[in-house]
């Protein structure tokens, strides 16, 4: 394993997951990854991990009692539905 | 990518510069979800997130009528709340010197120690209640600076420019630091998720 290429490449390898690499960079990391398991791996478990919190960003949702807090707080009362 | 989670044309400014209050309590209404989420997960305590809630609001009700438009809506209430949160923070930090400081990843890319494929672990394993809990005690580890852009671009979904907007940095320096937050959070679940793999392995065997 080359690994100062692993070490390279870290940094870019957030920007490569968003599809937000120039072709040349991203080239070269296609070719690294095909012969590196180690960074495939983290490639997939990074991947993974970024996709794990969009799922369940949406679980975290504003309690009904905070939010009649907030519109009183706000003078709002009337607008709770 | 573009999605953050309200919309700003939807509203009428010259009514919301008025201070109209059926215009800002549909603003609330459609905003307040997103600012909640935000301010928990930076601050991970329910009263210090409500907080928050409350005085991005009322500063945003006070500031309306200066508001300029030059950036969108979202941009100017996610830039109102993460003030408000980067300030509780601190005065948290004066009332209590913690010897548990977070691990400051700031300034350098995570060396990935952890190499185990977890991809392949069931859904349910993935998302149970004690691994959603590693998932925002990982959020809590990273420092305040790579939490909030972490937070605002892969939680919420702002753009890169949008989230340079925010917190008034450089498009790169958001890079950098999402790429530092991302390879950390990997990192410790890895970890977790990796002990799983292993524990799994070990009963095959």
């Amino acid at each position: 394993m080359d690994h100062e290429t692993c070490h390279h490449l870290l940094s870019s390898l957030s920007s490569y997951v968003d599809q937000d690499l120039g072709p040349e960079l991203c080239a070269e990391i296609e070719r690294h990854l095909a012969g590196c398991e180690n960074c495939r791996v983290v490639i997939n478990t990074l991947r993974k991990t970024i996709d794990l919190y969009h799922v369940t960003a949406p679980d975290t949702e504003m309690p009904d009692s905070v939010r009649r807090r907030l519109y009183a707080s706000l003078e709002l009362d009337d607008f709770l539905k | 990518m573009s999605n953050s989670s309200f919309p700003s044309e939807e509203f009428s400014l010259e009514a919301l510069r008025a201070r109209d209050k059926n215009e800002f309590a549909r603003l609330v209404e459609a905003s307040s979800g997103a600012i909640y989420r935000l301010a928990l997960k930076m601050l991970g305590d329910q009263q210090d997130a409500e907080d928050a809630l409350q005085e991005t609001f009322l500063k945003a009700f006070r500031g309306l009528p200066n508001f300029d438009g030059r950036s969108s809506l979202s941009t100017w209430l996610y830039r109102i709340a993460t003030n408000e949160a980067l300030m509780l923070l601190r005065k948290r930090k004066v009332q209590f010197v913690s010897i548990d400081e977070p691990l400051d990843t700031d300034e350098v890319e995570q060396e990935p120690l952890e190499i185990v494929d977890w991809c392949c672990i069931p859904e349910t394993e993935l998302l149970s209640a004690e691994a959603r809990r590693h998932l925002d005690q990982a959020i809590e580890s990273l420092s305040p600076n790579l939490r909030i852009v972490f937070l605002l671009r892969d939680i919420e979904g702002l753009s890169t420019q949008e989230t340079a907007q925010v917190l008034n940095l450089s498009e790169t320096a958001v890079k950098t630091r999402l790429s530092r937050a991302r390879l950390s959070l990997r990192e410790q679940l890895s970890s977790y998720y990796g002990n799983i793999v292993r524990r799994e392995a070990a009963k095959g065997d």
